[in-house]
């Protein structure tokens, strides 16, 4: 027996806090008296993340979407909407609705999200053909080989406004047509797959959930710049990826799609999959480059640029997933539709993988010009717990940390920069007060000072030596001569550096620097951490009064340093601990400070 | 003309030929752009960011040894800013490397010395952290000592690039980078022939010959023994420059004189065993080449050629000529030939030679020919670096010695023994005599066979022996070698006759001019002016070829018969094994 | 399969446009889709997939499909399925792991029943079809 009505009751913990569990049974108590128990439903969800508005009502299936509902309301919504279809306006989001069926559609919080990447990606079938078919899939392909001149497709591009997701942001258009100007002859198309951001899988949720846009997109970009022969370089590490692609690439081939001879249209592309083995510098297109050629990969000076000299010495263009994904949509709804969404300089749409202290974690994709607070605030459903936002991370370990009073900077690829920071490939992670920035600098310091190649001078003995200092700051013993160090350093490595990794390896310690100086000093001036994350800086101790000597703490001390006989108060011997933190997590009693 | 580019450098309108590098071009308002991974032989490997400059349109600054200026384009090539980066590189850079400059080989001709002496760096502000990794001493040639290693590349780019060996390679990732053999073999196990070409780029102290002048004071010091010396043709053209004279000056004379100063009871010249190798070389290919043997002959002056043969072309095994090398053919002649006729006892001869080279020290004991004379036929080799070095010990005033002669039976040369010292010179001494000796004249047409000479990486001609075709190829510089054993494994594969005939095979650009074990800081420029000293001494010497040489005649007459007689091969001959790439 | 041509490749896509917005493929009325991106294979998704699959088998319903597909960016609710049943709104739950991938055959699919504090909210309009 179904339903005829669901109410949906929003179970997040903002909206339980907020009277969501009261307000939860008042309405089953008013299905309930209204007799209504065989034909509405309520049920409880997850969070359905407009916490700011909440607690959170929605009526299937008219959709409509009720905010700030109180337990007294329960009745109302059932006698009047229930009941007599008619709708609350008092409790819509936007109060001039009147329609019964007022949806998630007609709210803007869930319009901040707009997918052309992702357009397929949660919807087909990834190892079906027939269903990227059925969704457009290969038309603009058709319309490419029958309809255009390859110097049209570059146009089209080049109108879209369309610039790389890989992290530079150089327009694919003009890329494609420093190719294109290439005399004839042999020359690559190759798609960047090597994603390395740490919390960074933009590229490879799309090559999972599908495949057969980059196919597309590649197939595309050979047409137009006059290339037969395309590689995709993709990490190991993604092996679901690796096999969707694989699959995708043989029913391409058996539909004719790759090949000789496309659909008849004389064209022909082929493309092979090159596994890279991890490095992140391998990212870096030369390095990549280097890296399919069977070398090291280690980046090449630029110019010349691979769009005139790459693979093998021939003319490469070399675009990343995301970018790629956006190209059939693009040729299908007109660079001129594409250029409308975003900002004046960044067009179209950026994924993101919102990762960190925030509640809804995951890969969303928002027009360019979205501000900071509405993406870790509305679409990410805002800080884990509900602590303070302290910094952003864009653009992975090579970008820099976006303080509070950033929030409302529309996101595009200058705004970024500005503000010290990079678009990257769209890793975004979200820090709170718990975190602290020295530390977290070091973190990613640590991380590409491991990933850099070795080749040139500036990134690879200035990154140790930041990391170097970080570490001396984070253990207390820093001093204002190393930050000035640091500074210099800091900026011989972004201006001295061959590649893009070396070049923006700093960035993480001159935004901290910029912005959250007084957190540096607190380590050097106190060698105060307040965020308890250097443990070297941490101290703990237990408070006489609150310990009832229950051992718990003595038992979990992985090197004996807490003594005292059980039911009396016990002490913490500071030069064995570790400070691992243990005995302050399992004290019942909160008697064990940690400063 | 239109391949010219017009740009403005320090706001100077200059104008370049297209595809000029900002680092060339900067010269033409005289600013040297500081570098120190740059090498002119290399192609810019643009690591150690101490060359960057600002150009219009670009908000970053650009490495002037590789970024090509383009028309209109506007160049700082200095300013603060740009100094102040370049100086924070190569404090870090000094940060990363020790700083006992003291007993470093390199000290006092160090490219990152002379940068610091120029940045006028007194103290680093970053703390030293000088990676610990041990010093590889497996081969008789060379040392690497990775701790001085400043990552430049040009090491394993000469490896690779100029010479096809593929020993050294970038190995590690990030601050754990360092230039050694794949697999982290040893130097000895991996496929390294000694060239030596890496330490002659190699900016600092990091790769560096063997260094065995103690070895040679010692025996010097030694009233039981007998030592004797020979000069390389190659090394009387560079040793100068160790004493701030120009390359290419010709210092034969002063380098005999500085060999009996050192205390050498006899100083022997390797240009007198070269024009026997003429004699034996060259009647080898006249034999061939007029009775059907194994063409085409190919010379085995070279150690590191024959190195590389054994390991990357086993398939020309039989096409090397089986003649020892000058060097070698002086050693058992010195402990054979000279100690009978001096009546000295050959187990008292301490035979030390003087060599451009760092592979000459591997090929004295590569095989047990080289022990012909039944003792080492030589005890030592030095570099021509290590010669400077002694003789600077000594207080010599190198520049100023009187010329000498050197001794006699094993001293006089013919101009064909001293051109072996450069590409094509082998070539030329043997068609000088192998022309003469095929058609009973006393002298070929032009005796200078220009088709030979030059820094073309592969030259080929065919020489007209009064109506017999001679097809030859010259090849120097590893790199360029392959090409030329393709074209004949080519023709191998075809069933056709084989394209040439004599093919001479040198491991160094430029030959052992270019050796590597020569002067430090060789370019183009430096290899061409050394190649024309030995011209120059080529033209000076009354014979020009190697059978009209008296001592040579005499060599025969007394004690060898003829041209590979039986004597000849046991003594002047060897032969060659297939070896593994690497060892391990 | 042959080569296609540009008009096989359009006929396809027609033919394929209409199975899809009937939602009938082979007489299956009902739809139930796994995310079965990296993030929700790591959550366990492979198990959600087989533990439905095995309780449609066991109750002996035939008229539903299952389907994958990539990640909808609902990662921290993964694994996600998304369930389509005529007459019921389309809703997709998160956090599914076994035991709720056979409750969702049994109270969603069998019952009619939506399940309590599993649903997770489409995020996009343009998801929700």
């Amino acid at each position: 027996m179904a339903y005829k009505q669901y109410i949906l009751v929003c179970g997040g913990t903002a909206c339980e806090s907020n009277h969501g569990i009261a307000l939860f049974n008042a309405l089953k108590k008013a299905v309930e008296e209204n007799g209504l128990v065989n034909e509405v439903q309520v049920v409880r969800t997850g969070c359905l993340g407009f916490c700011e508005k909440g607690p959170i009502v929605k009526v299937l299936p008219q959709d409509t979407f009720y905010v700030e509902v109180k337990p007294e309301d329960a009745a109302v919504i059932v006698k009047e909407h229930i009941i007599k279809g008619r709708v609350v306006s008092r409790l819509l989001y936007d109060k001039n609705q009147s329609k019964i069926n007022v949806g998630i559609e007609g709210i803007d919080f869930y319009q901040k999200q707009f997918r052309i990447v992702l357009r397929n990606c949660g919807v087909i079938d990834p190892d079906k053909i027939d269903e990227y078919i059925a969704r457009d899939g290969y038309k603009a392909l058709e319309k490419v080989l029958f309809e255009m001149k390859p110097q049209d497709v570059v146009d089209e591009v080049s109108k879209s406004g369309l610039r790389g997701r890989g992290g530079a942001g150089f327009p694919t258009g003009k890329k494609w047509s420093f190719a294109a100007m290439q005399p004839a002859g042999q020359k690559y198309m190759v798609c960047n797959a090597d994603e390395g951001d740490p919390g960074a899988y933009m590229d490879r949720s799309t090559l999972e959930g599908d495949p057969h846009s980059v196919l597309e997109a590649m197939t595309i970009a050979g047409y137009a710049i006059g290339a037969s022969k395309g590689f995709i370089y993709i990490r190991a590490e993604y092996p679901l990826a690796i096999q969707r692609l694989e699959t995708a690439l043989a029913q391409a081939r058996e539909y004719g799609l790759l090949g000789d001879d496309i659909l008849g249209s004389g064209f022909s592309f082929d493309i092979e999959i090159r596994l890279g083995a991890g490095a992140f510098v391998c990212g870096e297109e030369t390095a990549l480059l280097a890296s399919i050629e069977g070398m090291r990969g280690m980046p090449r000076p630029r110019p010349p640029f691979p769009a005139v000299k790459g693979l093998w010495g021939r003319p490469t263009v070399i675009n990343n997933v995301e970018t790629l994904a956006n190209i059939p949509v693009i040729l299908l709804k007109g660079g001129l539709w594409f250029s409308k969404i975003g900002t004046a300089t960044s067009k179209g749409t950026k994924v993101f993988a919102l990762t960190g202290k925030i509640n809804n974690s995951g890969l969303i994709e928002v027009p360019m010009g979205t501000t900071l607070r509405e993406i870790i605030f509305d679409i990410g459903g805002g800080i884990r717990g509900g602590k303070a936002f302290k910094a952003a991370q864009t653009g992975g370990p090579s970008g820099g940390m976006i303080p509070p009073q950033f929030l409302d900077t529309p996101i595009d690829y200058e705004n970024l920069a500005k503000i010290g920071s990079i678009m990257g490939s769209g890793g975004l992670i979200v820090m709170d007060e718990d975190d602290c920035i020295p530390n977290i600098a070091k973190f990613y310091l640590d991380f590409t000072v491991d990933e850099s190649c070795g080749k040139c001078a500036p990134c690879r003995i200035g990154g140790r030596k930041l990391l170097n200092y970080l570490g001396k700051i984070c253990d207390g013993k820093g001093t204002y001569e190393d930050i000035e160090n640091m500074r210099e350093i800091s900026e011989a490595m972004s201006r001295a550096s061959l590649c893009g990794l070396g070049q923006t390896a700093s960035n993480p310690v001159q935004s901290s620097l910029r912005y959250f100086m007084d957190e540096y000093k607190e380590h050097i001036d106190e060698k105060k951490c307040r965020a308890g994350k250097c443990k070297n800086l941490l101290r703990y101790t237990i408070d006489k009064s609150k310990c009832v000597g229950c051992t718990a703490c003595a038992r979990v001390c992985p090197v004996n340093a807490i003594a005292g006989e059980r039911k009396q108060p016990h002490t913490i011997n500071s030069e064995t601990c570790i400070k691992c933190g243990q005995c302050y997590e399992v004290c019942k009693f909160h008697a064990v400070n940690r400063a | 003309m239109s391949n010219l580019v017009q740009l403005e450098i320090n706001g100077i309108p200059v104008e370049v030929p297209a595809g000029t590098t900002i680092l060339n071009a900067a010269k033409a308002v005289h600013v040297k752009i500081p570098t120190l991974c740059y090498h002119p032989d290399l192609k810019p490997w643009a690591a150690c960011g101490i060359c960057v400059v600002r150009t219009s349109g670009s908000p970053k600054l650009l490495r002037a040894c590789c970024t090509e200026v383009a028309p209109g384009m506007k160049v700082t090539t200095h300013d603060a800013d740009i100094v102040r980066v370049r100086r924070t590189v190569l404090e870090l850079i000094l940060a990363n490397h020790p700083n006992d400059c003291l007993q470093c080989p390199r000290s006092g001709n160090c490219e990152l010395q002379k940068l610091a002496a120029d940045f006028g760096i007194r103290e680093i502000p970053f703390p030293t952290e000088v990676p610990n990794i041990p010093v590889d001493s497996s081969t008789p040639s060379i040392v690497l000592n990775p701790e001085k290693c400043v990552k430049c590349g040009r090491c394993a780019i000469v490896c690779q690039e100029m010479q096809n060996v593929w020993a050294l390679e970038f190995i590690g990732r990030g601050e754990k980078t360092r230039m050694a053999p794949a697999a982290d073999v040893t130097l000895n196990e991996s496929p390294c022939i000694k060239c030596g070409q890496c330490s002659a780029h190699c900016p600092v102290g990091a790769i560096y010959e063997r260094d065995q002048t103690r070895e040679v004071w010692n025996a010097l010091r030694d009233e039981n023994k007998y030592c004797v010396v020979q000069i390389a043709p190659a090394v009387r053209v560079a040793i100068g420059e160790a004493f701030g004279l120009p390359p290419g000056t010709l210092m034969t004379g002063e380098t005999y004189a500085g060999l009996r100063r050192l205390g050498f009871k006899a100083v022997f010249d390797t240009n007198y065993s070269a024009d026997v190798t003429i004699m034996e070389e060259g009647s080898e290919f006249i034999k061939r080449f007029t009775s059907g043997g194994t063409l085409p002959l190919i010379t085995s002056c070279c150690p590191a050629w024959t190195d590389w043969m054994e390991k990357y072309a086993q398939d020309f095994m039989d096409n090397f000529s089986t003649a020892k090398s000058p060097q070698q053919m002086l050693g058992v002649l010195a402990k054979t030939y000279y100690a009978e006729k001096l009546g000295i006892d050959p187990a008292k001869i301490f035979m030390v030679s003087i060599m451009p080279c760092t592979a000459k020290k591997y090929e004295i004991t590569r095989s047990e020919t080289m022990f012909a004379s039944g003792h080492q036929d030589i005890d030592v080799v030095l570099t021509t670096r290590e010669l400077a070095r002694m003789f600077k010990s000594t207080g010599i005033d190198f520049p100023s010695l009187a010329k000498e002669e050197a001794d006699s039976i094993l001293g006089d040369y013919t101009g064909a023994g001293t051109i072996f010292g450069v590409t094509g010179g082998v070539m030329e001494a043997a068609l000088r005599t192998a022309y003469c000796l095929i058609t009973g004249d006393a002298q070929p047409p032009s005796i200078n066979f220009e088709a030979v000479r030059g820094m073309e990486g592969v030259k080929e001609a065919t020489i007209d022996i009064k109506g017999t075709p001679v097809k030859i190829a010259v090849a120097h510089q590893m790199g360029n070698v392959e090409q030329v054993l393709d074209a004949v494994r080519e023709d191998r594969k075809a069933g056709r006759k084989p394209r040439y005939d004599f093919i001479e095979v040198m491991a160094c650009r430029g030959g052992c001019i270019g050796g590597g074990g020569q002067p430090t800081g060789a370019t183009d420029e430096v290899r061409k002016a050394r190649t024309a000293g030995i011209y120059t001494d080529d033209e000076k010497c009354v014979i020009r070829m190697s059978h009209l040489n008296p001592q040579v005649q005499k060599l025969y007459a007394d004690y060898l018969d003829k041209p590979l007689s039986e004597k000849a091969h046991h003594l002047l001959h060897n032969h060659y094994h297939a070896k593994k790439i690497y060892a391990k | 399969m042959a080569k296609l041509t540009l008009n096989d490749l359009r006929k396809l896509r027609d033919q394929k446009q209409k199975a899809i917005e009937k939602r009938d493929p082979s007489n299956k009325d009902a739809q139930i889709i796994v995310g079965m991106g990296t993030c929700g294979i790591a959550a366990g998704a492979k198990e959600t997939f087989n533990a439905i699959i095995d309780e449609l088998d066991a109750k002996g319903i035939s008229h539903v499909l299952v389907r994958q597909t990539g990640c909808m960016g609902l990662c921290h609710s993964e694994p996600t399925v998304e369930v389509i049943v005529p007459n019921m709104p389309v809703v997709i739950y998160g956090n599914v792991n076994a035991e709720v991938g056979k409750q969702i055959v049994n109270d969603h699919i069998v019952n009619k029943h939506l399940i309590d504090n599993h649903i997770c909210d489409k995020p996009a309009m343009d998801i929700v079809r």
